[in-house]
């Protein structure tokens, strides 16, 4: 089959060629995009968990307060990445059941799934997700309690900077709190596809 | 009664969604308003700002399309080139096959309805299941999406709740948790056993190859997450020159769509898996579409090609918040819809040169726009152009009789005169339709014909000496 590369091009060219002159790429200071105020003389650690409150996201600073947290909302089986798993099996106590590999055919066995963030964004309350660093896609996605361990070093100011420092990365996915929709009247319900509570672990 | 499809259409909405319609572009509306000028030190400065940019990107689009593509292909991506609609879904046709493949999870993309992917796998013996909540409400309802961002602003949950029934979801229960929940558990395993997943492109960035994808619901991070081959629909105006524009549009895009940030997810795809990773696409093919977007950029309404899709323009219109979406007959509704549906038709142009019509000119689309469209100016030249193009005109009264009136003094008095009947005849026994139309809710003003000329011939009298 035909490929249309270059009759396209020179209809673009063709369609250009007129022009006397071209819109100029215009020169701004990212600091344009930037909340007024908000990150002034912040502690970022803690402008991201009140930032992540706010799109019903939980920002969390100790691995007994997140088996907490799953165990009040009945959350005995998950996924753990196995590079994470040495450091928080100790707290996880009995009555857990906790899996290193994510086996896809029993997607909904998973009730969550602890992986490392590669980063996050205090202004907007956001995880940042690298394809490197996180275990399994699915397992970051699918189960109803998404856990991101985000080291306290890997937070961003605002979202210019996060932008600046995408990297090469070839999967990268910014979560700023649960999955949800408005389709239904507009009313809001989380949890539609991905996590119906997204947490995230901040760890020295 | 002769007029305008739009008026036709809206005339027979039913009141339940008008309702809901204009309430929520309303809420919307509102929200975004607030949340940008809280926030920014310049929101002004910041959508002109972003129309800058894309303007660029547009007059640009012979240097950054094929930096996009050597920069997609370094990163392992395939490029593709589709001149038209039909030319598209045959290279999504012939990937799908050449994999063996034959279900397909398809997540944000307006370019798949736009050359009718769906009809078109279909025929041809593929599955392409919609995971958008709302996407797949408006596909087992053999519907069309009647909003950009909220694609069943236009249905309420009792009739979700039946198609759901119906479907087989589940026992009528029309709860919205309810019906996401069993969305949720009967499209998770549709993906799992999907070949192929598809999205469109938000933003792609020149500069990297990067595509910037953005979802509330997380079914397009699903479709990459669970398929082991990736197809990206992106139109060639969705082009930004670098990563650090996107910051910009990126937070406009979500304040002005739904009024947040940033809308939960932003996916930022610039290939295959990492070869790490055990989930996701170890192939990845992106289609730049054209489908009468060069015919757009070589016409006097290339603006239209900075539009990133918010719908702020759609929530504002007190036109659409009357007619509702389907009422533009088109995948593009609202505004930008009156602008790009009758553009995209190309030489069909005359089909949908009515919408530019659809218009107060009120000017708010343009004052909202992130990317600074002037869209009315845009709907001028187009109601300009159909005018030159001799397009019929159902509803607007004739201006001729007026003319030739107006052009002779003597049948102007006569006119002014014979007015005078107006006051005491009941207007229904005059058959003229326009006035039969604009007397059927209202009534017609006291005739007062031939004032303004008396006025002037008494201002014309020199004023007594005793003023002076």
């Amino acid at each position: 089959m035909t490929d249309d590369r270059e009759s396209i091009l020179s209809r673009v060219r063709g369609a250009l060629a007129p022009l006397h002159e071209r819109a100029p790429l215009p020169t701004y200071d990212s600091e344009i995009a930037v909340l007024r105020g908000l990150l002034a003389g912040r502690d970022l650690a803690e402008l991201l968990a009140e930032r992540m409150r706010r799109v019903n996201g939980l920002a969390l600073t100790s691995p007994a307060a997140v088996v907490a947290h799953l165990r009040a909302g009945g959350h005995r089986h998950g996924y753990c990445d196995p590079a994470l798993w040495p450091d928080l099996a100790p707290h996880f106590a009995d009555g857990f059941t906790v899996e290193t590999s994510f086996d896809r055919t029993r997607v909904d066995d998973y009730a969550f799934g602890i992986t490392r963030a590669a980063g996050a964004i205090a202004e907007s309350g956001t995880i940042i997700l690298h394809d490197r660093t996180t275990a399994s896609r699915l397992a970051a996605l699918a189960p109803w309690v998404h856990i991101a361990v985000v080291s306290r070093a890997d937070i961003f100011g605002d979202v210019t900077q996060a932008v600046a420092a995408l990297g090469d990365d070839r999967n990268v996915v910014w979560c700023t709190g649960p999955s949800k929709t408005a389709d239904v009247e507009g009313i809001l319900i989380e949890g539609v596809h991905g996590p119906g509570e997204q947490l995230a672990l901040i760890v020295p | 009664m002769s007029a305008q499809a739009i008026d036709r259409f809206a005339a027979t909405l039913p009141a339940e969604t008008r309702a809901s319609v204009y309430q929520s572009t309303k809420t919307t509306h509102e929200k975004r308003t607030r949340l940008l000028f809280d926030q920014f030190p310049d929101p002004d400065r910041l959508r002109t700002l972003a129309g800058e940019i894309k303007q660029h990107a547009i007059e640009n689009l012979d240097t950054y399309l094929p930096q996009a593509e050597a920069r997609l292909r370094a990163n392992g991506a395939q490029v593709h080139w589709a001149g038209t609609a039909e030319a598209a879904c045959a290279h999504v046709l012939r990937i799908m096959r050449e994999r063996g493949a034959t279900k397909m999870v398809k997540a944000k993309t307006m370019v798949s309805e736009e050359i009718e992917l769906a009809d078109y796998l279909g025929r041809h013996g593929m599955e392409a299941l919609e995971t958008d909540l709302g996407e797949f409400i408006i596909q087992i309802d053999h519907d069309h999406p009647s909003h950009i961002v909220r694609p069943i602003i236009h249905k309420n949950r009792r009739e979700i709740a039946t198609s759901f029934e119906r479907e087989g979801l589940g026992a009528y229960n029309d709860d919205p948790a309810t019906i996401t929940r069993r969305a949720r558990h009967h499209l998770r395993h549709k993906y799992l056993a999907a070949d192929v997943g598809l999205t469109g492109a938000n933003f792609l960035s020149a500069e990297s190859g990067r595509i910037a994808l953005v979802t509330n619901e997380g079914n397009s991070r699903f479709s990459v997450a669970a398929t082991r081959c990736h197809i990206v629909l992106v139109g060639i105006e969705k082009i930004v020159p670098r990563d650090r524009d996107l910051g910009i549009l990126l937070n406009l895009l979500g304040r002005s769509a739904t009024a947040q940030d940033l809308t939960v997810y932003t996916e930022f795809i610039s290939g295959p898996r990492d070869p790490a990773q055990p989930d996701g696409p170890e192939e990845m093919h992106v289609i730049f579409v054209d489908n009468g977007r060069t015919e757009v950029l070589a016409g006097e309404c290339r603006e239209i090609l900075r539009c990133i899709r918010c719908g702020a323009c759609l929530n504002v219109c007190p036109i659409y918040r009357q007619a509702s979406g389907h009422a533009y007959r088109s995948v593009y509704p609202g505004p930008v819809g009156a602008v790009l549906s009758p553009l995209l038709l190309k030489e069909n142009f005359p089909q949908k040169a009515d919408l530019p019509k659809a218009s107060s000119l009120c000017g708010a689309c343009h004052e909202v726009c992130p990317v600074n469209i002037p869209i009315p100016d845009l709907l001028l030249r187009l109601r300009a152009r159909a005018k030159e193009e001799n397009v019929p005109s159902p509803g607007t009264p004739p201006m001729a009789p007026w003319a030739l009136l107006a052009s002779q003094p003597t049948a102007w008095r006569a006119a002014l005169v014979a007015g005078r009947a107006l006051n005491v005849l009941p207007t229904r026994l005059i058959p003229v339709p326009a006035l039969q139309a604009w007397t059927a809710s209202r009534e017609l003003p006291a005739w007062r014909g031939g004032e303004f000329r008396r006025w002037l011939k008494a201002r014309r009298r020199p004023a007594p000496p005793a003023a002076r």
